[in-house]
């Protein structure tokens, strides 16, 4: 009767942990669908694009390549569709309706297709974000005209352009192929994608090595003594300290002492490795521990040397692990901004960086930018950037798993 | 003339019949863990082309022993050694003696099979690799086989050598293992309880192959089984408490030997 008792009870135990563990897991699932899910939703608009497509009539038109007005060029393209207006200040709210970048993506055109140069043809002309964010989401007439981002008059154009059918709606590339930008229609997280990259890059330069190298040292040849517990214990404190404190340390160090250059990704880099060194040397530490002792042994008594072993045998066995370790690693880094921050990586950088020296901004710094800047078409933008960080991440963390099979050994 | 030749073959007949020439000798081999002394001056000379089993209960220092000759205590950090073994004449701990030098000379098997995880021709082959020797692809093909077929392995895993060495049978990692040591051509095999993570009839393989490996090489094992030490080996040696107790003829050790505690352990009585 007890016995039975028991049994029950034993198996309602088992139950209810299993029960648990589903529990939590479900709920870990859910919440990470409810993120992704609301930030694709609110991402959405940021991957189109509003514009106008109107002829362009350089034909019969004297034209100076080397100092052509492609601002001009559009003005006089655009006023065309409202005669009506001509004085300066109609000008200026008819002109407002389309994006500043209209002029640099006609000079685009113009070098990509030279043959543009003589003829009349169709441009595709992107609206400013506010015009844009009126084809999407509609305005509020009914709030007062000074509190609105558009006037009745402007209201009145936009619709008329609909009426004609002239609005078109686009992918928007810029996104994808753009620096940052203060305008929303043309801020791309390009610059920030690439800053990124080569801040990684940097920081798996110099961490990789140096951790992986420093661990081996540590695990198979420092003697025990209280010098090597006394760096180990450090070791163990740093992968504990806040990224930020690290971001001082850079400022200090790096750019205050030894005059690096700001907000480059040579800084972030340094940075960062320092961040990621212990982790990557505790994750090397661990995987060679869990190196069976018998092939150190075995190949020992083969005759191979000590350096052999390590980089024979113990070496190639614990390399799934110190690549998990080392991309995890990574990944952390890859997501940081508080040190970043310090460094003067949240700069307001248009170009695309083209080395590590120039200066550059990274993307959680982006994000972070954008989610500060008060130009409503930027929520959007925001929620996108965020969905492309998590993206590189997932391919970061795919190439992690994809790496432990390749290399993982069957014992 | 004639006399001096006469008296070479005499001297050729001599040897034969005398006892076998001895290769190893240690003298007063004193090892300590730290402050503990795992060995007390054992004194023990270990005959050419025969096998030598070192036997006593756990802890006697049998393994210990058998690793002070090829210096795999050298790795144990807290581990310090002091006597002499001398091999082919020359102290293996004389401080001039090149560790890897030695241990190509001596091949080692150990308690669990641990073949590399690599393909069973790696495993063979990483020995001589590793010493520099077989650059050829088909010396080295044959040097395989051929140390395939000593270690009794070669007609079972003839078509398989390129699976891991790991995905094998407990026995057949055991004679890969035995393998890859006489891939260097040793002169002495050490054998740190080879069988005792085998089942009988992998052992049986086993102590067959141990029989005939005796020809060409010297074979020291450390086993726990008393009837394993009673089938394979010539000689056997008794250890208990880190001294060595008694050594000799392996059938007069089990049948009448001199000492009290070897009598008693041989016979079951403690161990």
């Amino acid at each position: 009767m007890t016995d039975k008792a028991l049994t029950l009870k034993r198996k309602f135990a088992e139950t209810r942990f299993k029960i648990y563990g589903l529990a939590s897991l479900f709920l870990a699932m859910v919440m990470l669908v409810v993120i992704i899910s609301s930030m694709t939703y609110r991402s959405i608009p940021a991957f189109t694009n509003y514009g106008i497509n109107l002829e362009i009539k350089l034909a019969n038109e004297f034209i100076d390549k080397d100092d052509l007005d492609y601002r001009g060029i559009i003005r006089e393209t655009i006023f065309s569709l409202d005669s009506e207006c001509d004085d300066r200040k109609c000008r200026r709210s008819f002109s407002k309706l389309f994006s500043s970048g209209a002029a640099y993506d006609l000079r685009d055109a113009l070098e990509e297709d030279e043959s543009l140069y003589e003829k009349n043809f169709n441009f595709y002309i992107l609206f400013s974000d506010d015009a844009d964010l009126f084809y999407k989401f509609g305005i509020d007439k009914n709030l007062p005209e000074n509190e609105r981002r558009l006037n009745d008059q402007e209201i009145l154009w936009l619709e008329g352009f609909q009426e004609k059918g002239l609005v078109e709606k686009k992918f928007s590339s810029n996104l994808f192929t753009n620096g940052d930008s203060r305008e929303p229609e043309i801020a791309g997280v390009l610059g920030a994608v690439i800053g990124s990259m080569y801040t990684i890059l940097i920081t798996l330069i110099i961490s990789f090595p140096i951790g992986v190298l420093a661990a081996i040292y540590l695990e198979s040849f420092a003697s025990k003594n209280r010098i090597t517990d006394f760096i180990e214990v450090n070791i163990n404190n740093l992968a504990a300290v806040p990224s930020i404190v690290f971001g001082l340390l850079g400022l200090a160090l790096f750019i205050n002492f030894f005059g690096m250059p700001r907000s480059a990704p040579l800084v972030g880099g340094c940075v960062l490795s320092l961040m990621t060194l212990p982790v990557i040397i505790i994750a090397t530490r661990a995987s060679l521990q869990s190196v069976p002792p018998s092939i150190r042994e075995a190949a020992l008594a083969m005759g191979a040397s000590e350096m052999q072993v390590v980089f024979q045998h113990i070496l190639p066995a614990a390399l799934p692990g110190i690549l998990t370790g080392t991309i995890i690693g990574l990944a952390r880094a890859f997501g940081e901004s508080a040190p970043l921050l310090l460094i003067g990586m949240v700069a307001f950088v248009v170009d695309i960086p083209q080395s590590v020296m120039d200066p550059a901004t990274a993307l959680p710094v982006q994000v972070y930018i954008w989610a500060d800047s008060p130009e409503r078409a930027f929520v959007a933008k925001t929620s996108a950037a965020t969905l492309v960080l998590i993206f590189l991440l997932i391919i970061i963390n795919l190439a992690a798993v994809i790496l432990r099979k390749k290399y993982e050994l069957k014992w | 003339m004639v006399t001096e030749m006469d008296q070479n073959v005499n001297i050729d007949d001599v040897d034969t019949k005398m006892e076998k020439k001895s290769l190893i000798h240690c003298t007063d081999v004193n090892v300590f863990y730290d402050d503990k002394q795992a060995l007390f001056n054992v004194d023990l000379n270990i005959n050419e082309k025969e096998v030598t089993s070192l036997i006593g209960p756990s802890g006697c220092g049998k393994s210990t022993f058998i690793r002070c000759l090829n210096r795999m205590n050298d790795v144990i950090e807290t581990c310090s050694f002091n006597g002499s073994i001398i091999i082919n004449g020359q102290d293996i701990y004389d401080p001039e003696i090149d560790v890897v030098e030695l241990r190509a000379k001596i091949g080692m098997v150990f308690q669990k099979p641990n073949p590399f995880p690599k393909s069973v021709f790696d495993n063979v082959a990483y020995g001589p690799k590793l010493h520099g020797r077989f650059l050829n692809k088909s010396d080295m093909n044959n040097k395989v086989e051929d140390s395939l077929i000593k270690a009794g392995l070669w007609d079972e895993i003839k078509d398989r050598l390129n699976e891991p060495g790991t995905a094998l049978s407990g026995g057949q990692q055991q004679r890969l293992c035995i393998a890859r040591a006489i891939a260097v051509d040793p002169e002495i095999i050490l054998m740190d309880e080879p069988c005792s993570a085998l089942d009988p009839i992998a052992t049986a393989r086993i102590e067959e192959l141990i029989d005939d490996l005796k020809v060409n090489y010297t074979i020291v094992i450390v086993t726990h089984s008393m009837q394993q030490a009673a089938r394979v080996s010539q000689r056997t040696a008794f250890f208990h408490l880190g001294n060595l107790i008694e050594v000799g003829d392996t059938g007069k050790i089990f049948r009448s030997p001199d000492n009290e505690q070897t009598e008693a352990y041989v016979t079951g009585r403690y161990g």
